[in-house]
């Protein structure tokens, strides 16, 4: 780019080459698989493909199909209850943990490692061991049972009705170590003075906690929210592993559902609306929360 | 032109909407040490990046000897740059952040080697050149720092803020070191700061510059003595000048500055131009132009009361009142004048600034 | 996390030395205080909770089917058998396939350590490039990228697939390879851009004016500098990649199943009698690569899921 000393300005698109080439992979990545493999599947979501992708649109028609398949409503009812459950459950234990574990305790390397190994550990292994501990046969419910409460049923794998708390039983062991952490980050970034403020005026400190340290963590708890949310319209691999959409199709969720579709039954065109779906369903969580976080720190 | 190290043509830069230099215009002369001067936000430093090729312009030109470097590449334009944060590369030795440039120039070893040498002598770092940054004080870096822009060998050195990360007692050790390397180098040096005392210092010539256009360019007593308009008056100096909102009255055929039922004369002021009745100007005065208890030649004597008294050593600052507004006056500093004390107060008129209101440029 | 005791030690001593030269007013409170029984035993409570699959998987790894018939399976093991272990490795089933895990495992790291590599190699350049050298229209190209993100897999795996298999590479490790090296890059690109954004900008400028150009900046001042980002990006990226199940069932060949996928196929195959100590062996090995990650990693990991976690 050492170009004689010419008075023009030099080629813009040659300025800079080398941070461009750098960044082809990405530009490439952004436009023709994020950009581009999103609106190919929405739009091939509005034709009746089957084994392969055809451009035959027919409107509606596979979300029709979508909408009236129990299938696909069963996996909307699991993904809502698994969805409710795992937010509240997984915000209210971590948040719990987080706050016992800033009471300046001892040992909080050790317990900060043991709340949060589940989380390097894969949904599968998550999805196996807690098919493990759940076997009524050999687990829990029979260990309970040698205890001498005969009559104790405990087995949500075998059960259509209970089957995704099973699920979830898993999902939070493994997620919550990780809401956790955030939240702990959380309260330590909160400044020292407000909790002796609170002291000195004589607040107890679960009011303190409800009323002045929740209320200030909201970025953390929002981020966190977005965190979990998003993960749980993906969850996938720990119901292939622990019930395989069993028993029946009691813990089928959408993600499994588009898969199934895709690959196995070869109709691609229910998978790409199922899989829209899902879209949009991020987008619901999405929009409002970049809204809030960008749109509101323009403003102020 | 033929003694100008650095020329500045019709230089203009946005950021976006934001327009941060505005076909700005300068000249560096051949040797000079010439202060940018501004609060952050001017435009001061992005005016030096420009400079260095660091930003790219959006119009206009660059000369550096002559030579347009507007597109140049930094290494290309004969320059050295000093930074605020020191910015030495942490990993390597001092040896190594000197010689950097030059291996990545692919110099040969004796040469790096000599030059090396030479820095290190010139700014008395030999017995550091193994250590990392690390390793050393705020002063040994920017020694460092300062040797970093030495070994290259080039006309012209970029200061941006140097001093602003040290101490204030490091602060004005290094300054006098600075002033020194000029004296011996003889160099171009074009120095960013926002501090007055600094520009004042060290500067053959201060640009001060607000809003990305220079507001006056001139040596530093002409700066501090007769600045050009308010801003530049108002800006230099500390305590800051006095001003009176007032206007041109005549009293009998004498013209006065009339501010709130007080006049002063303007007999000694070297007006630039004929100063018509009725306009509204500002008068500033600096506080140690403003004599107390001692009679100025042509200026009206006003009386006032000392509100506040600040022994400062050498100095001694008095605080009060005058046509209904606080102004302060500097005297020696065994002059001891305690609050509630009445005294007299005479301006020395040829000393003092007229400014247009509207305008806010000398009159 | 070998330090965990001497930090905790530290910080014991030094809020007691502050108490210590504190005001005369309450007295410190005693180690057994009422307080401290409630949050140390909420505290074990939920890392008993925590730590008992890990028992019970590595428990029942250890026992023979005939103990694991008895029931409980909190009991520790009455005869310690490596069997399931070894039969785990070498010749658990898949179907009609006999080879146990060891093939998955191998897989996994033919699938991981170049997948980290490449992904880690394009996005630290890339994330270097938008810190350092931003050009007209990165931002948005960034945008896209970081938005793509939240976007499930599953909407676009169909066109990964067409445009793979229209590259010859689908079924083949070096298309998974690709696959992991675009999923992992919007939050690598983020990692990087963020960490460079964070150096000081005058370094940089510094470089520029020494004469160094795009690479040598990064080689010679970057780099140097990043030694810890890049370890995170590794943890990051080989835990997740290892732990990967769904772009590996969908984008490689049986033969070149990652060893999650091959775990799952083991232990939910239909046929045959079911071993549960092989399975649970067989998920410990499955497990035993991010566990040592993380357990080897300790606070860079966190730092890792942080970073992965809180955006922009």
């Amino acid at each position: 780019m050492t170009g004689h000393a010419k008075a023009g300005r030099p080629n813009q698109l040659l300025r800079n080459l080398n941070s461009k080439i750098a960044s082809i992979p990405m530009m490439l990545t952004a436009v023709v698989i994020f950009l581009g493999g999103t609106l190919w599947t929405v739009v091939y979501s509005f034709t009746n493909s089957k084994l392969l992708p055809r451009m035959k649109f027919v409107g509606l028609d596979q979300y029709e199909r979508l909408w009236s398949a129990p299938r696909w409503l069963v996996s909307i009812e699991n993904l809502a209850i698994y969805g409710v459950f795992s937010l509240i459950f997984s915000l209210t234990i971590g948040f719990v943990l987080a706050a016992f574990m800033d009471q300046k305790i001892r040992f909080e390397n050790t317990f900060r490692t043991i709340f949060l190994y589940p989380f390097a550990l894969s949904f599968i292994v998550t999805g196996l061991v807690w098919q493990w501990i759940l076997n009524p046969e050999f687990g829990v419910q029979s260990v309970v049972r040698s205890l001498g409460w005969t009559s104790f049923a405990f087995d949500p794998l075998y059960n259509q009705e209970i089957v995704i708390y099973g699920i979830l039983i898993a999902a939070l062991w493994q997620g919550t170590g990780l809401v956790m952490c955030l939240m702990l980050a959380g309260l330590r970034g909160i400044d020292e003075d407000i909790w002796k403020a609170a002291r000195v005026d004589g607040i107890p400190m679960w009011k303190t906690y409800i009323f002045i340290i929740i209320p200030m963590m909201r970025a953390v708890f929002i981020t966190t929210l977005v965190i979990v949310a998003s993960g749980i319209v993906r969850v996938y691999d720990l119901v292939v592993a622990q019930t395989s959409g069993g028993p029946g199709i009691a813990s089928e969720v959408p993600a499994k559902y588009v898969y199934d579709y895709m690959f196995q039954a070869q109709n691609l065109g229910q998978g790409f609306a199922a899989s829209t779906m899902m879209l949009i369903t991020v987008a619901i969580i999405i929009v409002p929360w970049a809204y809030l976080e960008f749109g509101g720190r323009k403003r102020g | 032109m033929t003694s100008n190290s650095v020329s500045v043509r019709d230089l203009s830069l946005n950021f976006g909407a934001v327009t941060v230099l505005k076909t700005l215009n300068l000249d560096v002369r051949d040797g000079e040490f010439l202060v940018l001067l501004g609060s952050s936000g001017c435009g001061k430093s992005t005016l030096l990046n420009c400079i260095a090729g660091l930003l790219d312009v959006s119009d206009g030109q660059i000369f550096i000897k002559e030579k347009n470097v507007t597109w140049e590449e930094p290494k290309d334009r004969g320059i050295g740059m000093v930074f605020q944060s020191y910015a030495l590369y942490p990993q390597m030795t001092v040896e190594g952040n000197l010689s950097f440039g030059l291996k990545v120039a692919k110099l040969p070893q004796s040469e790096i080697d000599k030059r090396v040498a030479r820095a290190a002598e010139i700014l008395q770092i030999q017995p550091l050149l193994k250590r990392k940054p690390s390793e050393l004080s705020g002063g040994q870096r920017q020694r460092v720092a300062i040797g970093r822009a030495l070994v290259r060998d080039v006309d012209v050195f970029l200061f941006d803020e140097p001093l602003s990360n040290l101490d204030a007692k490091l602060r004005s050790e290094l300054r006098v070191e600075i002033k020194r390397l000029h004296q011996s180098l003889k160099n171009t040096m074009i120095y960013v700061t926002h501090d007055q005392i600094e520009a004042l210092t060290l500067a053959d010539r201060i640009a001060v510059m607000k809003s990305g256009v220079i507001q006056q360019l001139a040596d530093p007593m002409t700066i501090y003595n007769f600045p050009e308009n308010l801003f530049v008056a108002g800006f230099i100096g500390s305590p800051s000048m006095n001003f009176f909102r007032g206007e041109i009255a005549d009293r009998g055929g004498r013209k006065v500055i009339a501010v709130n039922g007080v006049d002063f004369g303007m007999e000694s002021y070297p007006a630039r131009g004929p100063l018509e009745t009725g306009r509204k100007v500002v008068l500033g005065v600096r506080p140690e132009h403003v004599k107390v208890d001692e009679s100025v030649p042509g200026s009206e004597e006003h009386d006032a009361v000392v509100d506040i008294e600040e022994p400062m050593g050498a100095d001694n600052l008095l605080w009060l009142k005058l046509a209904g507004q606080t102004m302060s006056v500097r005297i020696a500093g065994a002059r001891r004048y305690a609050p509630g004390t009445a005294l007299k107060l005479g301006f020395d008129m040829s000393m003092a600034s007229v400014f247009d209101a509207v305008t806010e440029n000398r009159v | 996390m070998a330090d965990t005791a001497s930090i905790d030690h530290s910080t014991i001593t030094s809020t007691s030395a502050k108490s210590a030269a504190g005001p005369r007013g309450k007295k410190p409170r005693p180690l057994f205080s009422s307080r401290n029984i409630m949050v140390y035993g909420v505290l074990i409570f939920a890392a008993a909770y925590y730590l008992l699959p890990l028992y019970v998987m590595v428990v029942t790894s250890l026992k023979g089917m005939p103990e694991i018939r008895l029931g409980n399976i909190f009991s520790p093991p009455m005869e310690i058998t490596f069997e399931p272990w070894a039969k785990a490795w070498a010749s658990a089933c898949t179907g009609l396939n006999c080879e146990g895990l060891s093939r998955g495992f191998w897989n996994s790291v033919r699938i991981t350590i170049p997948s980290t590599i490449v992904s880690i190699a394009i996005a630290s350049v890339n994330g270097y490039a938008l810190a350092n050298w931003r050009f007209k229209g990165a931002d948005l190209f960034f945008t896209i990228l970081i938005v793509g993100a939240f976007i499930p897999y599953q909407v676009m795996i169909y066109p990964i697939v067409i445009v793979l298999r229209e590259m010859g590479l689908y079924g083949s490790l070096t298309g998974l390879i690709l696959v992991h090296t675009i999923f992992g890059m919007p939050i690598l690109t983020l990692l990087f851009r963020n960490y460079f954004s964070a150096l000081p900008e005058e370094l940089f400028k510094a470089a520029r004016i020494d004469g160094a150009g795009f690479w040598t900046i990064y080689f010679r001042i970057m780099l140097p500098m990043s030694l810890p980002i890049f370890v995170v990006a590794m943890i990051l990226q080989v835990t997740g990649i290892w732990n990967d199940f769904l772009l590996g069932v969908v984008f490689t060949r049986p033969e070149y199943y990652p060893m999650t996928v091959q775990l799952n196929n083991i232990v939910n195959s239909v046929q045959g009698v079911k071993e549960y100590n092989i399975n649970m062996a067989a998920t410990i090995l499955t497990g035993a690569v991010p566990l040592i990650v993380y357990f080897v990693s300790g606070r860079l990991f966190v730092r890792g899921i942080a970073a992965g976690a809180v955006k922009g």
